[in-house]
């Protein structure tokens, strides 16, 4: 036996097979393309037990799979001199550029605008990330069947509005991107976000770290806001593990045990951030990746920092108006300045329709009550909380947090988390 | 020592399901690894191999002396050997053991049968 088979081998490769493939034969034979990178993986299993690890799996899958496709389209009449070109394609050597653009550009097509926005998450997932339509389900807490069907339609979709697989130069448009990077900031809250299974969520969010990688350094298709949206992602992926404690209990950030935090990832977040200030228009990534890079490098978590915070909150209103943005600046102007201040930031958004569902809304109010010395209303606030559907360790933090009238109450961990854009974009 | 061959039936297609993605076919491959890994650690294990689930032909001798060709093994049986595993063993309780955790059994059946030499 030979050759160590990564963690994570299958799927990669059968995201670089489907996404060059989908580029050779058209985004209309996507499901071809999907079919053959599958089949590949089933011979590996079949074949491998028995023959051992070949010396290169990668190539061994890339090659198979170019094989397979090679067959069904020499056997297709019509698709005949696409054999040629699949033969030509898919070098066995394991990343050239190319494959890098063909993942990118496979990218752009499932985040395409004509897509519907909740299915294109998905498609990238599927896709380029190779994820089983199973694990998509589970990561959006959606029922399998619902999940195939966004999938489903979203290639259908691809079909019928006969959607390119674009090259990625200057003439791609500016909201070609912005769609993009939408796309990877949901598949990164998503992950970190989400009440689902852990290893999966983590999963997520190394995707996403690895996607907005890939885009930020490509040549064309890169650019400031790429490099900020990336630094958001590394600075909070870098305090993940810090945040629930051996019980899988939430620790507010002035409890987490910073000795947890990856510095690697926070340094190579911060430097990021330096290169996405290069541009010339400050983006709702530029500011939130400020917002992320202020609490995982502060020596201690004063008025001076919290202040910080609030300021990079409003500027991000100014661009970003959501009621997620002024829930979030209230608790950190209430750490700032006291709780009335943000109570008062709070009363614009109390009954705003979007947060009615938002059990981190009534949470807060609930905390800044009590520190302003007024139990009754903390105590109703912590009732509608409770009431809201959330996840099982912040359900638990804030039964905690309403039954012990000691508890010093805090931001971040439930609070100051980014901006859910499932909410924010309501 | 004798040797055992340990043929692995399953159904055409036990592994191209939906709900079989990247992550859950290298999971399935990771088990197979290990636990001829392990055999072949022991030094149990004499061989083994996949079979061609495309091509399979079954023939037969009609009555009129003619042999009949059918197109196999889908069309034939519900369940084909995709592969088999020789085994070291010294008896065949033993190979039977061995067989008990391949992990096929998950998706199929496998039979055991001592070689006669």
């Amino acid at each position: 036996m030979t050759g160590e088979v990564v963690d994570d081998l299958f799927r990669r490769d059968s995201g670089r097979v489907v996404s060059t493939l989908t580029r050779i034969l058209g985004p209309r034979h996507l499901a071809l393309a999907e079919d053959v990178a599958q089949e590949a993986l089933v011979r590996a299993i079949e074949l491998w037990p028995h023959r051992g690890v070949p010396a290169n799996p990668s190539a061994w899958l890339i090659q198979t799979a170019k094989n397979l496709a090679i067959d069904w389209l020499r056997r297709e009449s019509s698709l005949a001199a696409k054999a040629d070109d699949v033969a030509r394609a898919l070098s066995p050597a394991a990343m050239t550029p190319e494959v890098v653009d063909d993942q990118l550009a496979m990218m752009f097509l499932c985040c395409h605008p004509e897509i519907p926005r909740e299915a294109r998450v998905a498609l990238t997932l599927k896709t380029v990330c190779g994820f089983g339509t199973g694990e998509i389900a589970r990561a959006f807490l959606i029922q399998e069947t619902a999940a195939a069907q966004r999938i489903v339609r979203a290639k259908r979709l691809i079909r019928e509005r006969d959607l390119k697989f674009e090259a990625l130069d200057e003439k791609l448009p500016a909201e070609r991107k912005e769609s993009v990077l939408e796309g990877l900031y949901l598949m990164f809250n998503e992950g970190y976000a989400s009440a689902g299974d852990h290893l999966l969520r983590s999963d997520l969010c190394k995707e996403a770290i690895r996607l907005a990688g890939l885009l930020a350094d490509h040549a064309t298709a890169g650019g400031p806001e790429c490099d900020a949206l990336l630094a958001l992602f590394l600075l909070q992926a870098a305090r993940e593990g810090a945040r629930v404690d051996e019980h899988g209990d939430l620790l507010l950030l002035e409890q987490q045990d910073r000795s947890q935090w990856n510095r690697a990832q926070i340094a190579e977040g911060i430097a990021r951030l330096g290169r996405s200030a290069q541009g010339e228009r400050v983006t709702r990534y530029h500011l939130e990746a400020e917002i992320a890079a202020l609490h995982a490098s502060a020596l201690k978590f004063d008025e001076a920092h919290w202040r910080a915070i609030a300021e990079a909150y409003a500027l991000l209103y100014t661009i970003h108006p959501t009621p997620i943005v002024t829930l979030n600046r209230a608790v950190a102007l209430a750490r700032a300045h006291g709780p009335h201040e943000g109570l008062k930031e709070l009363e614009k958004i109390e009954h705003h329709p979007a947060l009615e569902r938002y059990h981190l809304l009534p949470a807060a109010l609930a905390v800044l009550w009590r520190e302003a010395g007024n139990e009754a209303r903390a105590a109703e606030y912590f009732d509608k909380a409770l009431a809201l559907e959330c996840s099982a360790p912040e359900r638990r933090h804030l039964q905690k947090l309403s039954g012990r009238v000691t508890q010093e109450p805090s931001g971040e961990s439930s609070l100051c988390r980014p901006i859910s854009p499932s909410t924010a974009d309501l | 020592m004798n040797q055992y061959i340990l043929m692995l039936h399953h159904e055409p297609k036990v592994f191209h399901s939906d709900d079989l993605g990247p992550q859950q076919l290298q999971e399935i491959y990771n088990k197979y690894r290990a636990w001829r890994d392990r055999l072949a650690a022991e030094g149990r294990v004499a061989g083994g191999n996949k079979l061609d689930d495309t091509t399979g032909r079954v023939m037969r001798a009609n009555g009129d002396g003619k042999v009949h060709v059918t197109d196999g093994p889908f069309t034939e049986a519900k369940e084909v050997i995709g592969g088999f595993f020789v085994v070291k063993a010294d008896s065949y309780e033993e190979a039977v053991r061995i067989a008990s955790d391949c992990p096929h059994l998950a998706y199929g059946t496998v039979e055991v049968r001592l070689i006669q030499v």
